[in-house]
Parts: structure tokens; C-alpha cells; sequence
């Protein structure tokens, strides 16, 4: 004789029953301990002496309507510069891989030139690189527009970063299973083939989350070009800081640089999320 | 001249040796499967022969041409001889169809055209023209491993060699897998296996070589080998592997 | 060797208020019997010599002596620190009395701190690179330069409202990246006080040239400088009433004649 299903009045077994009231009791917690903390924060901190002050300087509406319009369009140049800047790095990025990985011994200065451009450029802030080269190489007199500080900051952001990103790269083609270039080459591929057909592929899927999170970076490090010129967002909520002396300039380039990255940052971590789930 | 000879072959990894002198003739159409233990050395052996391991001393020949030459560029030996894994290495970015293209394209320089029809055609004959289009992920182990034997096939290699392909399979599927083997053999083409189906290989096998520790104790027709083994770590071996 | 004289002298000049000055400050100090002054890190010529305010040579070092004596506080009851325009700005305690460093009075910052009277006032004047040199003092030329300027100062308002150059300016954070801008040849010219410029072109950058000024009452807020303290300081009143002291002995007057450079050679930009 059959064992009746334990099924109740809505369709559910036991155990799905005991997970929704589970999911129902955890989802009340946290919504209550949140509204909690929330009402702590914005009742608390205004009780703070010197809140009054504090909100003036920082969170000023008159202040933030005045700069907002030039905000944004000053992080329009922000968007420019990495607009050209990503894809170079990219490319960059890749070939300093490669050019790493070469086994050939013709190609053995590319290696060590390889190794000593990732050192360098990983070994000096970013800030540096900028000031170095987009004062330093104009410097040697390039007429106009060569001497540009968008080139040549560019170039210093594109240098920096392709270190960064041609290292990931190297951790991805080092993720590539052996046994894929062993199949690969006994179907008498040539090395170049495997690395172009096989083992990149699967390298750059495998680290498209990782290279988000350093689109994400450098988003944020096209700042840095402010210091030799370009008025760029930090720049220009700068300009409105010393005028009118209040720090809400900072805050509004600040919700206007979150407006971009908190979608890129939960795009990136869902794409890991998902990686994570195809790996299991 | 047999299609494939071995003579004194010796491959080393560091101070271990796992091919030690291992001597051994493939005649055309033949199918030789190399049992023993794993760490016996035949995974290697294959390796060697394919040229995806330099060996340290002897000569590996092609009808009767030396391969193992060092130096001697690889690729064009390995378009030849095609292999297949235990681990289907089917490359993950690919349809099965791609999968099957890709070497013809780059090796030979034939465009996805001209290559097409004829993978289609080996897609076909093996039962998996309504798989071509799925990825690895998509496949089930035996489909995937039977995809993996017509990539190798797609460079029309004049020998194949397996290495221990249906290991990783689960038992039910391990029948799908060994009946394109029976159908290979029936076409006329030389295969090396090294294998732990020893039914398969006492049912299929022209030669059997049983290795241990890099050499090969013994060698024979499978009813020799199975049914009279003459050297006692053959026996030894028999006995535990058909318990 | 007559700079030291002079600062001996308008010492000497103030000390004789020196007893109701004391009265004014006291219990309004940071430190009771100090007075604690900021300036710039690194603060500059003709501003202050050689970044050592403590000296009293160079022309802010040498005004916040005379109104520290002014304010009955001996020269060692003098107290110097470094601040930035952020840490002037931000709200909360200061570590300073007041802070020099040629902030300009304008009313949006005036709602934040104090400013004290002006001590200063100071023309904008165009710096050039050696590549324009030969640029005219109009409005017109100056439209077609490539413009540069300190992105902290009154500087960048007054080119966008004064200059409205026909492309976009380039700013940076400090002198120091002007002249290396104007030095690479990225920006064609500058715009700063006038003294700075005349400084900036004297000793910084080569074959640079200071080729106008604006007439100080130019613009509607002609720029001049202040001392920046606290919002509602107490101790503002006394620095005024020093300073007023000081502008009608003519010791103001006096100081600034020794340590700015003659500005009466740069024309006017018409």
C-alpha cells in the first residue's frame, strides 16, 4: 500500500511549508532590523552638534541644483576619455599577455619587455604615471595638438591599466586546462592557432567579471587626468568648491559617478555569479 | 613495413622513467589495445606517438618514416595521426559542428564551405547529425565523447589512437561509445587503444600488449593473451582485472 | 639687511598700541597669549620667502607680524601652521586664528567663514609662455589663446566671465602645474594675481612675459584678499581694528611697497 503524499491544503509538501515560513520569518527580521538602523541614522546624526554645519557645507540643496547642470556635463568628459581609453586598454592588455606568455626565443626581448612593463606600471600610482608622462613627454616639445594632456593622460591611464588587465589576461590563459591545448594540438593545430582559437577564447570568457570590476576602476581613476588639465567632474566640482566654499560640489560628482558604477558593480558581480554556477 | 614501428622507445620525466624500450609493430587496419594498471605507461605511449611528448631515445616510424626526429615539426605528423581522450577535450566555446571544423579549416586552409559537408556527412554516420548545433555543455558523456572521435576523424588521420575514452563514462554509456570503435575497425582504419574494457578489447582487439612499469611484459593475439597468458605478472594482472 | 630694518621699524611703529591691542584678543585666541596664523603648504613668493614664514620676510609673513604687533602679541607669542583652503573651508574647529594665503573676499565664501578687512588688493594679470609673447593685450586676442589657470581661484570665474576664451581652459591644482603646463607648451597663457605673474615670469618660466592687467575696478568685485576665519571668530573685530590701524599709519602701505614688485609697468588690458 501506497504512503499518502503529505501534501497540504495549498499543493505544498512539509518541507516546502517549513522553507516559505523560514523564508517569511528571515525576510521579517531583516526588513525590521533595516528600518531600524535606517531611523537610527536619520534621527540620530541630526541630533549630532555640529550636524547643522555639517549639512550646510556637505548637503546643500541650493549649492548642488547650482553645480549639478556643469557636473554632468564636466563627467561628459569623463565618459570621453574612457570611452577611447578602455579599448586600448584592452588591446594593449592582451598583447602584453601574449607577449609575456611567448615562447619562442626570437621573441625573448618581448618577453622581458613584457615583464618589465607590467612591474613598472603595477609599481607606480596611477597619479604619478599621469603627471610623469602628461607633463613629461609635451615637455620635449611636441607642437599642438600632440602635446595634448588628453593624449598623453590618456596614455598614462591606458599604460598603467593595460598592466593590470594583461596580468588577468595571463591568469585567464592560465585557467585554460592543458588538456584543451593537448586536443587542440594533436588535431595538428599550430601553437599560434591553439592560442588564437582555443585557449583565448576561454581565457577572456573567463575573466570577463574581473575585467568589469577594472572598467569599473578606471571609470573612477579618469579622474586623476584633473590634475594636469582637463577639467573633468573632480575638476569642476572643485572650481564650484573653492568659489562658493562648500563641499556639495563633491557630493553631487560623488552621486553622479555611484550612478554609474553601482549598476556596473552588480552587473559584474552578477556576471561572476553566474560563472560561478557554470563552474559547479 | 608495418604503418606504425616502435623500436626502443624510452620517455622520461625527470628521474621516472615511464617508457622504457617499449618495441612495437601496428600493421595497417589493426586495432591493438595496451591494457595494464594505471602508471603502466600506456597513456604516455600515445602521448609519445603523437608527438605531444619528445621521447629521450629510440625511433617512433610512419610507414616507415622516422617521426621522432627532434626537431622535426610536429604538425604535420599529428595531422595523421588523430587522438582521441579520456576527458573528451572538446573545446567549450564551440558547437559540436565547430568542434569538428575547426582543424580542417586552419590546417588544411579550407574555408567552413567547403569543410562542411563533409563533417556533416561523419556527424551523420555516427548518429549525431541533430547534435551538431549543441554545445559540449548540451551533450551527454558518451554523445560528447563520440563527437570528440569525429573532430579526430575530420582531418582524415591514417591512424587513431584512444586514450582510455570510455574511463570517464558512465557504465550505460560506455556501449555507445565502443560500438563507433567496432565500426572503425570495420572500415579498415589502425587504431592504438589503451584501455580497461577487457572484453571489448579480448572480443575486438587483432593484438593485445599487456605494460607494466614502461615495458611490455607480454604481447599476442587477445586468445593468447587472455586465454594462456605465459608470464605471471600478465597473470597476475588478468586475475584481478577480470574478477 | 633694510628689510630687517623695516620690519624693526614697523614693529616699532605698532608697539606703542600694543597694550589696548592685547585687551582686544584676549580669551579669543586658539591658545591664550598666542596668536596662531596658517599659511599655504608650501606658501610662495613674493607671498611669503623661501615657504619660512616664521622669518617675517616676504609680504603676507610680513603683514601678519605687523597685525599680530598690532594686536599686542610679541613675535615669539607667534604661531605659524600649514592649512589647505579645504581644511579653511570645512566645517567644524580650526587650528587656526586666521589663515593668509591670498584668499580672495567674495560673498559665496563669506556665508561660510569670516573674512577679515581686505589687506591686499590685488589686479588679475595675464600671464604668456614664451610661444605668445607677442599676443596683443586686447580682449580679442586674448579670446584666441589657449587658456590656463589654478582651478582653486577667482582666476576661473574671471576668464569665464571676463576672457570667455574660444576653447575650453585647461585648470590644475597649483602654480606649480601651470608652469609646467605653460612650460610644455599645452597652455599659451595664465591667468594670476598680478604678483604672482610678475613672480612666475621673473623666476619661474623662461622667456615668459606678463603682457596686461586688469584695472583692479575693472569687474564689478574688484579681487582682494582677506584673512580667512572661523565663521562668527570673535577675534575678527580685532584683526579689523588692526589692520584699519595699520592702513592709516601707512605701515600697510609701506609693506606692501618693499615686498611687491612695481606693478605699474604692466599695461592695462583694454
Amino acid at each position: 500500500m501506497a504512503r499518502p503524499k503529505a501534501t497540504g491544503a495549498a499543493g505544498m509538501t512539509r518541507r516546502e511549508r517549513y522553507d516559505a515560513e523560514q523564508r517569511r520569518r528571515s525576510l521579517i527580521v531583516a526588513a525590521t532590523s533595516t528600518v531600524i538602523v535606517l531611523a537610527a541614522i536619520i534621527l540620530l546624526v541630526p541630533l549630532a552638534p555640529g550636524w547643522e554645519k555639517v549639512q550646510k557645507s556637505f548637503f546643500n540643496g541650493a549649492v548642488l541644483a547650482k553645480s549639478f547642470p556643469k557636473l554632468l556635463d564636466a563627467f561628459l568628459v569623463n565618459v570621453m576619455i574612457f570611452a577611447w581609453s578602455a579599448p586600448a586598454i584592452a588591446v594593449l592588455g592582451l598583447l602584453i599577455a601574449l607577449a609575456r606568455d611567448a615562447k619562442s626565443p626570437a621573441l625573448f626581448p618581448l618577453r622581458i619587455f613584457g615583464a618589465a612593463f607590467t612591474d613598472i606600471f603595477r609599481g607606480v600610482p596611477v597619479i604619478l604615471t599621469v603627471y610623469l608622462i602628461g607633463f613629461g613627454i609635451p615637455g620635449l616639445g611636441l607642437p599642438r595638438p600632440w602635446n595634448s594632456p588628453y593624449i598623453w593622460g590618456s596614455l598614462a591611464l591606458i599604460l598603467t591599466y593595460s598592466a593590470y588587465v594583461a596580468e588577468i589576461f595571463r591568469s585567464g590563459i592560465d585557467s585554460v586546462h592543458h588538456s584543451q591545448r593537448s586536443a587542440a594540438l594533436s588535431l595538428g593545430l599550430s601553437e599560434r592557432q591553439v592560442m588564437r582559437d582555443v585557449v583565448l577564447p576561454q581565457a577572456v570568457r573567463n575573466v570577463v567579471p574581473s575585467q568589469m570590476n577594472m572598467l569599473i576602476a578606471l571609470q573612477k581613476d579618469v579622474s586623476l587626468l584633473s590634475f594636469i588639465g582637463p577639467v573633468e567632474i573632480f575638476r569642476q566640482a572643485g572650481v564650484f568648491k573653492s568659489l562658493l566654499a562648500n563641499f556639495t560640489p563633491y557630493v553631487g560628482a560623488a552621486i553622479i559617478f555611484l550612478a554609474v558604477t553601482i549598476p556596473a558593480t552588480r552587473y559584474a558581480d552578477y556576471l561572476m555569479a553566474r560563472q560561478q554556477k557554470e563552474r559547479r | 613495413m608495418a604503418k606504425l614501428e616502435l623500436r626502443g622507445v624510452v620517455k622520461r620525466f625527470g628521474d621516472v622513467t615511464v617508457c622504457d624500450g617499449i618495441d612495437l609493430d601496428i600493421e595497417a587496419g589493426q586495432m591493438v589495445c595496451l591494457i595494464g594498471a594505471s602508471g603502466g605507461g600506456k597513456s604516455t605511449l600515445l602521448r609519445c606517438i603523437n608527438l605531444l611528448e619528445p621521447i629521450e631515445d629510440g625511433e617512433i616510424r610512419l610507414d616507415g618514416e622516422d617521426i621522432s626526429i627532434p626537431g622535426l615539426d610536429p604538425q604535420g605528423v599529428r595531422a595523421r595521426i588523430g587522438m582521441v581522450f579520456q576527458s573528451y577535450n572538446l573545446f567549450p566555446h564551440m558547437t559540436a559542428l565547430e568542434n569538428a571544423m575547426l582543424a580542417p579549416r586552419r590546417v588544411h586552409g579550407k574555408t567552413r564551405d567547403q569543410v562542411r559537408p563533409e563533417v556533416e556527412a561523419l556527424f551523420q554516420r555516427f548518429g549525431l547529425a541533430d547534435r551538431m548545433q549543441n554545445y559540449p555543455d548540451q551533450l551527454s558523456g558518451g554523445q560528447q565523447q563520440r563527437v570528440a572521435i569525429v573532430r579526430a576523424l575530420a582531418m582524415r588521420p591514417e591512424v587513431m589512437l584512444f586514450d582510455e575514452i570510455t574511463s570517464a563514462l558512465d557504465p550505460q554509456l560506455v556501449g555507445e561509445v565502443l560500438d563507433v570503435l567496432l565500426q572503425l575497425k570495420d572500415e579498415g582504419m589502425t587504431m592504438v587503444l589503451a584501455t580497461h574494457e577487457m572484453g571489448f578489447a579480448r572480443q575486438a582487439a587483432d593484438k593485445v600488449c599487456f605494460l607494466k612499469a614502461g615495458k611490455i611484459v607480454e604481447e599476442g593475439p587477445p586468445a593468447d593473451l587472455f586465454g594462456a597468458p605465459q608470464h605471471p605478472e600478465t597473470q597476475a594482472f588478468l586475475a584481478r582485472a577480470l574478477k | 639687511m633694510s628689510k630687517i630694518l623695516s620690519l624693526t621699524v614697523a614693529l616699532a611703529m605698532v608697539s606703542t598700541t600694543a597694550m589696548a591691542g592685547g585687551h582686544c584678543a584676549a580669551g579669543k585666541t586658539l591658545t591664550e597669549g598666542k596668536l596662531t596664523i596658517a599659511t599655504g603648504n608650501p606658501a610662495y613668493y613674493p607671498w611669503v620667502m623661501d615657504d619660512a614664514p616664521e622669518s617675517g620676510q616676504g609680504f603676507e609673513a610680513a603683514v601678519a607680524y605687523a597685525v599680530a604687533g598690532e594686536m599686542g602679541f610679541a613675535s615669539e607669542d607667534v604661531v605659524w601652521v600649514r592649512s589647505s583652503f579645504d581644511e579653511a573651508i570645512q566645517p567644524g574647529a580650526k587650528n587656526f586664528d586666521f589663515n593668509m594665503q591670498q584668499y580672495s573676499i567674495t560673498p559665496e565664501r563669506d556665508e561660510v567663514v569670516d573674512f577679515s578687512a581686505p589687506y591686499y588688493t590685488a589686479p588679475m594679470a595675464v600671464l604668456v609662455g614664451p610661444g605668445a609673447v607677442d599676443t596683443e593685450a586686447t580682449m580679442a586676442g586674448l579670446k584666441a589663446l589657449k587658456w590656463g589657470a589654478v582651478g582653486s581661484t577667482t582666476a576661473v570665474p574671471k576668464l569665464e566671465n571676463v576672457i570667455q576664451p574660444d576653447s575650453r581652459p585647461l585648470l590644475y591644482g597649483d602654480n606649480a602645474d601651470v608652469n609646467a603646463a605653460i612650460s610644455a607648451n599645452q597652455i599659451d597663457a595664465a591667468l594670476f594675481d598680478l604678483p604672482t605673474a610678475l613672480f612666475l615670469s621673473a623666476v619661474m618660466i623662461e622667456g615668459s612675459k606678463v603682457i596686461g592687467q586688469f584695472a583692479p575696478d575693472a569687474s564689478d568685485n574688484p579681487d582682494q584678499f582677506g584673512m580667512l576665519m572661523e565663521e562668527g571668530n570673535a577675534l575678527k573685530a580685532c584683526v579689523d581694528e588692526a589692520l584699519a590701524a595699520l592702513t592709516e599709519s601707512g605701515a600697510l602701505a609701506a609693506i606692501e611697497a618693499e615686498w611687491l614688485q612695481d606693478t605699474t609697468g604692466v599695461p592695462l588690458i583694454k
